[in-house]
């Protein structure tokens, strides 16, 4: 599907965070590709390990989680073997991360026209003027008005302050915006209206998106793929309309079942019988067997390999023709 | 709701303000402004909103946590500001308990989650010696699906998942004379794959512990999947009312045109609007005359500006408080399509 050389290739990724009952491996082998100007959907439930694999990524896990195995390359440079003096070179400029809450991200104690000079300054020396000028700039990107830039984080609603962290995420045209569900904290109707503006604004600047949610009808008109992980691992990947459409894996089918739709006839739901396991003692073979509707016996032993699907990668032995 | 009996629980003008700022100031926040809505026996009812739009008030409201500024509540008919002894008012919050968002934080993590059931049990029923007690805890447990029951009544919160914790929460709520259970946002905070299982829980312990329900969501999916009855509100105003399919199928107001809009759905085909609405819901600080949503209004006149609109019938058994929208009521059903949008 990738011709040219990918944005990011992450391989065989793994993380653990060291607790005192021993590591917990929170992301584990995780694989995957986002190419040039693709919006790529990381969809799974609470607890999945899909906000550490974002932290993994962009570099930003803190002790006690630490890389244990792989590779995040970016470009084509590694990144898991840079170091801090390294990144600070790519960090911001060519990738940069929307986070979850903007209440929490932003500093109340300054205004955003601050917080983007003291981002852009913190990379890239300038004129006062230029940097007036990039700040007004991405605001209007994002739709504010830059009279906000004299606003402080409170002053703005919900909705804008989202707006404002994207901002910040856009200063320097990065080639890849890691999201972490940016629109969590939002209604539906501000939530439509910013998925809406982050797809307008990656068609117009040609970014790669990475897009972490819980909801998996969220991403399902704006992402290109998407990937569902579940326990630490993806368990299928393709593109977003065929893993609709047709899903493969049984949890992937499950969490299809899982939520009504407001069209259509109504029909009985069933979701997933269960919760997701306890990493500390992830279950042998399949992770997702003490769930699964479909489960066989070697699925209780044998952890299953990624098996090619038309259009899908699946892990799970029903797929091993 | 049977249109011949009378309802279980009704309010009428029902309005809670909020003064803010200091004693000196005197701005309000107007969070619930005359809401009249009925919930009848056996029936669920959803009211759904955005946050701020006083959803939550509404059932703080009718659990007594807030005191009305105006407007009656009436349950089986009789006001409850009447009830002025403690017996009273005890047999009503056993009759209208409430289960809450978070079932992290609603357990307490040192006692056994049995102790709210047990304790339940003990101010409603006092009667019941404490064998009995324990008995009639492990078989509400099972009723919400905590099988086998007499297993549970020993955990900790730290030993159940967060499904498993809501579910106590619906048994706590079921431990008392239970005849309406005011359920807010009971599954938003649950993992995506075990929500339905409550959503179906609910539907189950309407049919056959017969109780109803307030069910206060921001998601109209699960309102659709579990409501008899839709209530919309806005900015602390009703804005439609009626039965679920009903409204879904022809929204009457355009805030809930603009809600319905908004519903990510993968199974609808894809449609990316040219436009985007950025606007948000107001805060209702001083509001004057006038509807609420006229500012974010794509019909709005003039008229919206001068007179707050009232909830008018628009189709049977299906209000919208709004100047624009029009009746289908005599309409022939043909028609009604095309005007309904």
């Amino acid at each position: 599907m990738v011709v040219t050389a990918p944005v990011l290739a992450v391989d065989g990724l793994s993380v653990d965070y060291i607790t005192d009952r021993g590591a917990v491996r929170a992301v584990d082998g995780v694989s995957l590709e986002v190419a040039k100007g693709e919006f790529l959907g990381i969809v799974g439930e609470s607890g999945c390990g899909k906000s550490t694999l974002l932290f993994a990524i962009a570099r930003l896990l803190s002790p006690p989680a630490e890389i244990a195995a792989g590779s995040v390359r970016f470009r084509g440079r590694d990144m898991v073997a840079m170091d801090e003096d390294e990144l600070r070179h790519v960090r911001w400029r060519d990738y940069s991360v929307v986070m979850q809450s903007a209440m929490n991200a932003l500093n109340p104690m300054m205004t955003i026209g601050a917080q983007l000079k003291d981002a852009i300054e913190a990379y890239e020396p300038a004129s006062s003027q230029k940097i007036r000028e990039r700040s007004e700039h991405v605001m209007r990107l994002v739709g504010i008005d830059p009279i906000h830039l004299a606003s402080y984080p409170h002053q703005l609603s919900g909705g804008m302050r989202q707006r404002a962290m994207i901002a910040m995420a856009l200063v320097f045209s990065p080639e890849l915006v890691i999201m972490d569900e940016p629109t969590s904290a939002l209604d539906v109707v501000a939530q439509r209206s910013l998925m809406l503006q982050i797809k307008e604004l990656q068609r117009r600047i040609g970014f790669a998106a990475v897009f972490v949610t819980h909801d998996m009808s969220l991403v399902s008109h704006f992402s290109d793929r998407l990937a569902v992980m579940y326990a630490g691992q993806i368990v299928e990947v393709g593109a977003t309309r065929s893993v609709f459409e047709d899903p493969k894996h049984p949890y992937t089918k499950g969490l299809m079942q899982s939520f009504p739709s407001i069209s259509g006839p109504k029909e009985r739901l069933v979701g997933i019988a269960g919760s997701p396991p306890d990493l500390l003692q992830p279950p042998a073979g399949c992770r997702f067997h003490p769930r699964c509707p479909s489960v066989m016996p070697r699925c209780r032993t044998e952890e299953p390999p990624f098996y090619e699907e038309p259009a899908d990668l699946v892990r799970c032995h029903l797929y091993d023709r | 709701m049977n249109a011949d009996s009378a309802p279980l629980l009704e309010t009428a003008g029902l309005t809670k303000h909020f003064r803010l700022g200091g004693y000196l100031s005197n701005r309000i926040l107007h969070a619930v402004d005359d809401v009249d809505l009925a919930i009848g026996e056996q029936e669920i009812v959803a009211l759904v909103g955005e946050s701020g739009s006083g959803k939550s008030t509404i059932a703080r409201l009718i659990a007594r946590v807030y005191r009305p500024t105006g407007g009656e509540i009436y349950f089986r008919g009789r006001p409850l500001s009447a009830m002025r002894s403690r017996s009273e008012q005890l047999a009503y919050r056993g009759r209208v308990p409430m289960i809450f968002q978070d079932p992290y934080g609603s357990l307490s993590p040192v006692y056994r989650v049995s102790h709210g059931v047990l304790r339940a049990l003990k101010l409603h029923r006092p009667a019941l010696s404490k064998a009995a007690r324990d008995e009639v805890a492990a078989q509400l447990f099972e009723s919400v699906g905590l099988t086998p029951g007499s297993d549970f009544l020993d955990k900790y919160p730290y030993q159940l998942s967060g499904g498993q914790r809501q579910r106590v929460g619906f048994a706590q709520a079921l431990a008392s004379n239970t005849e309406l259970i005011l359920a807010d946002e009971p599954v938003s905070m649950l993992d995506v794959s075990v929500r339905i299982g409550l959503l179906n829980l609910m539907a189950t312990l309407r049919r056959e512990m017969r109780v109803s329900f307030l069910y206060i969501t921001h998601d109209i999916a699960s309102a659709r999947y579990v409501a008899d009855r839709l209530i919309v509100m806005y900015a602390g105003h009703i804005a439609e009312s009626g039965p679920t399919e009903d409204v879904l199928a022809h929204p009457k107001h355009p805030y809930t045109q603009l809600l319905l809009s908004a519903v990510p759905d993968p199974r609808a085909p894809i449609s990316l609007p040219a436009t985007s609405s950025v606007a948000e819901p107001p805060r209702v600080v001083d509001p004057g005359e006038g509807c609420r949503f006229r500012q974010r209004c794509p019909y709005a006149i003039e008229e919206c500006a001068l007179v707050t609109p009232r909830l008018r019938l628009l189709r049977p058994a299906h209000t919208a408080a709004c100047h624009v929208a029009t009746s289908d009521i005599g309409v022939p059903a043909k028609e009604q399509a095309a005007t309904s949008r």
